[in-house]
């Protein structure tokens, strides 16, 4: 990474612009031309920097639902019940974490009925419970960091 | 949810085409005008549905690889007032109540915290710690190890 995918990251990660043009309008901020700003984003993605770039959108108002579930999985299984938990389209994020609770991710689904269909059906291919522990309240949302 | 919206959200959820043009390329995709597609993401973004446009970024590679999840077990009454202001500290990224589930799970605040090295990390918790103060009963951290999936939604 070098000075102008710095900026790029720090910059880009939200306001977008909205118009015909939006990769040669950012350009234009970052005093470099629509074409370079492109291929930057796209080497970005390609090595892992970005995971993506687009709308970030906000599943419970577009109507839907979303979760955060977590399991304990012993290590010899945990393999096994990773690749089980990913191949679901709707688990949107899952992290390894250190803890005896140490598979966490989001399930994202159109209603609160499709995700507790969906936690039983996780518990029924893998075999371990799912603690089910959807947000009550939310105080702040943002991610920005500083490449 | 309308279904020319729902068309957008499909099309642009793994991400904008990477072309000069990526609303027109959206609206050939969706069957509707690029002054739709345009007008339609803007009323998304007035009311929220869409959070922002843009990068986003994996911790990892950006050098934040101390990210933990920090959970505590507060005081239901002040638990608004606490997370508010968990959630403004600038370390913070998201900051939630959920339920508990005893007696495997005592903990209903989570604060995520991004840190580039597990010393910065650990001030930042013990920085959560001092503002909680008495109202916090005990706490837990949880690193995360690696990041197994990172799709966003997907409808």
């Amino acid at each position: 990474m070098d000075e102008l995918d710095r900026a790029i990251v720090n910059r880009l990660q939200g306001g977008f612009p909205l118009c015909e043009r939006p990769f040669a309008r950012a350009a234009l901020d970052l005093k470099i031309d629509e074409k370079t700003l492109i291929l930057r984003i796209k080497t970005l993605l390609d090595e892992g920097v970005l995971t993506r770039f687009g709308p970030m959108y906000d599943v419970e108002r577009m109507g839907g639902a979303f979760t955060l579930c977590a399991m304990s999985v012993p290590a010899e299984d945990f393999e096994r019940v990773a690749a089980l938990v990913n191949a679901h389209p709707e688990v949107a994020h899952n992290y390894e974490r250190a803890h005896r609770f140490n598979l966490w991710f989001v399930l994202a689904a159109s209603s609160r009925e499709a995700i507790a269909l969906l936690v039983e059906k996780i518990e029924r291919e893998t075999g371990h419970r799912v603690m089910n522990l959807p947000r009550e309240e939310e105080y702040f949302v943002e991610l920005r960091l500083s490449a | 949810m309308n279904p020319i919206d729902e068309r957008i959200v499909r099309a642009t959820q793994g991400g904008l085409p990477l072309v000069p043009a990526p609303y027109a390329r959206i609206a050939q995709e969706v069957g509707i005008s690029e002054a739709e597609v345009l007008e339609r993401l803007r009323s998304m973004l007035a009311d929220g549905r869409i959070r922002r446009i843009g990068a986003v970024p994996n911790h990892y590679a950006l050098g934040y690889t101390a990210n933990a999840m920090t959970v505590w077990d507060v005081d239901d009454e002040a638990a608004g007032e606490l997370g508010a202001a968990v959630g403004a500290l600038p370390f913070v990224s998201h900051c939630y109540r959920r339920p508990r589930r005893l007696p495997d799970w005592p903990y209903n605040l989570f604060a995520m915290v991004h840190g580039k090295s597990k010393e910065e990390t650990k001030v930042c918790i013990e920085e959560i710690r001092m503002l909680l103060g008495a109202a916090c009963r005990r706490h837990d951290l949880l690193y995360s190890v690696r990041i197994l999936k990172k799709t966003g939604l997907r409808l």
